[in-house]
């Protein structure tokens, strides 16, 4: 039982991982907010502490702002797409008797541990590289000429990138899901004749909307962010510049701290927008 | 009951999935390839696959250059050290949250999670302000600190879910059978907790080795890990392709292993518990 005693005690316990995660939200998020009213351009050596809402109001009516937003979507939707479908088809393939199945996992999930760096280097390189990427000798191979993936289809190439890097997580928490299927209800299903489409459709597909909502939300806070692979490969040119890029580039870059910051904030409050849903669909299983 | 299936069936299942297994870890198994060809080979036309003169001069190369030891230490030490700051403050908390809830405790799990959905731009400038402000710019130190606290929602909540399992019946058995506290927390708590501990610090050291954006944009010289190590060859040392391929072999192999042996705790860790 908790005594009033050990009750002090656990607050003192949860004390210092509360303050230090109070600290290292508040202070730099309050701190963004206060530059975000103002003038700021440490190059020029410019402050003027209060300017309203002139970078807010600068910062969305500028064409990059709706721009990288269509960028920071199209990026976003390609990869939740490519993730969900071919985690959700890879997840019932694992599902399989087969032979070696554990080794089939390790080779599907290893791309999640490859650090971010690393697989925009590869891929950009190694495959895309219109001279001597692999894509080109496949091109070359069919009779095609090669195809500069990168400057030509950027954001479509940055998608490939992160969903090679996604694919692995999507699938093996879809795996889980489909795991714990109860499959005497398939048997069911099967022999009272369903075709398996149907059967897809109607008993897996409900069994696996719960995973798959929380793949997408926890994916779409992590892809909102999305950084190294566009350091590395385009530096945020031809089209690639996300919402996040564009507002390091307007803060590290151009050194425009009060219109960056204004953009900072922004994306914060997208990002709450997502977080508010999975945080629901959290909570309501901290209940249970 | 696991269903029969007919031997042909499970042929043609076992061929698709190692077809799509390979097809995922195709770019991996290339760069390994790569990574011990000569710079010719790594480029012939057409490309070549087993049979060329397998060398390690790649990889002697790549550790004679000056910054890759220094970038490998600071690596491990940053990722190491992150982890291990961040469990001995997530420990005391997730283990009263777990073992002694009140009212908040939810609130509080849920509210620390949120700290984690805050994307990193929105702080970047003042957190770069901050840095230079107490001299603490490209240093192992800051970015310790930082990764430790990005990553201690993910500890707390791991930790959290591990010591949730432990019944507590068995500390009140050992209590009433005398056991002092301090022989309580070592023969009865520790071993049932060390596992759950284990895999949450298996976790966040791959999730603190791989984080690229802090360890890019806060270090430049002295403190840069390996991630911008890698960043650093974009061009035009990028297109040497075996010397690349085997910087990111010695950069991504620690982790895949580590990562092989997480794969279960992935998703514990990384849904917060919403998908079992």
């Amino acid at each position: 039982m908790a005594t009033a005693h050990s009750r002090s005690a656990a607050r003192i316990m949860i004390a210092p991982a509360v303050f230090l995660l109070l600290v290292w939200m508040l202070v730099p998020l309050c701190m963004t907010l206060y530059f975000s009213f103002a003038d700021y351009r440490p190059l020029r050596a410019t402050f003027d502490a209060w300017i309203g809402f002139d970078n807010y109001v600068r910062f969305v009516s500028s064409s990059s702002f709706l721009r990288s937003v269509g960028t920071t979507l199209w990026m976003v939707g390609g990869i939740l797409s490519i993730t969900i479908v071919g985690g959700v088809l890879m997840a019932l393939l694992l599902d399989r008797q087969m032979y070696g199945q554990g080794i089939v996992r390790i080779l599907v999930i290893a791309p999640f541990f490859v650090m971010p760096t690393v697989s925009a280097l590869v891929w950009k390189n190694m495959f895309f590289n219109v001279d001597n990427g692999l894509f080109s000798y496949l091109y070359k191979f069919l009779g095609l000429q090669p195809y500069d993936f990168l400057s030509q289809a950027p954001i479509f190439s940055i998608v490939i990138i992160v969903a090679w890097q996604w694919l692995p997580f999507a699938t093996l928490i879809l795996l889980t899901a489909v795991q714990s299927l109860d499959s005497e209800q398939l048997e069911a299903a099967e022999m009272d004749g369903a075709p398996v489409l149907s059967r897809f459709r109607f008993i897996i597909l409900p069994h696996l909307s719960r995973a798959i909502t929380v793949v997408i939300l926890i994916q779409t806070i992590f892809l909102l962010s999305i950084f190294a692979e566009i350091f590395v490969t385009t530096n945020g040119a031809f089209g690639t510049r996300t919402l996040t890029y564009l507002v390091y580039q307007r803060v590290l870059e151009s050194q425009n701290v009060g219109l960056g910051s204004a953009g900072g904030i922004i994306a914060v409050i997208l990002a709450n927008i997502v977080a508010i849903f999975l945080m629901r669909i959290v909570g309501k299983n901290l209940d249970n | 009951m696991a269903r029969a299936i007919t031997t042909k069936q499970k042929v043609i299942w076992t061929a698709l999935a190692w077809a799509f297994g390979l097809l995922m870890f195709f770019p991996i198994m290339w760069t390994f390839l790569t990574s011990f060809k000569t710079e010719g080979t790594a480029i012939a036309d057409p490309p070549v696959w087993f049979f060329f003169d397998w060398t390690l001069e790649n990889y002697t190369a790549v550790q004679e250059r000056s910054n890759y030891p220094k970038a490998l230490m600071n690596s491990i030490i940053i990722a190491v050290g992150s982890t291990l700051l961040g469990i001995l403050i997530a420990v005391p908390a997730a283990w009263s949250m777990a073992f002694v809830p009140g009212k908040r405790t939810k609130d509080v799990l849920l509210w620390m999670l949120s700290t984690k959905m805050l994307p990193a731009v929105g702080v970047l400038y003042p957190l770069v302000l901050l840095a230079k402000w107490l001299g603490v710019m490209d240093s192992r130190a800051l970015l310790i600190v930082v990764l430790m606290l990005i990553n201690l929602p993910i500890i707390v909540w791991m930790l959290y879910t591990y010591f949730k399992e432990i019944p507590g019946e068995i500390l009140e058995a050992s209590r009433m059978d005398g056991a002092s506290l301090r022989s309580e927390i070592l023969y009865v708590l520790t071993p049932m907790a060390l596992p759950g501990i284990a895999s949450t610090i298996l976790l966040n050291i791959i999730l603190a080795w791989n984080e690229a954006f802090w360890t890019i944009l806060l270090t430049t010289v002295d403190a840069a890990p390996l991630t911008a190590f890698i960043a650093s060859f974009s061009a035009p040392e990028g297109l040497f392709y075996a010397k690349l391929s085997a910087a990111s072999m010695m950069a991504i192999a620690p982790i895949l292993i580590m990562g092989w042996f997480s794969q279960k705790q992935l998703v514990r860790g990384l849904t917060f518990g919403a998908v079992k």
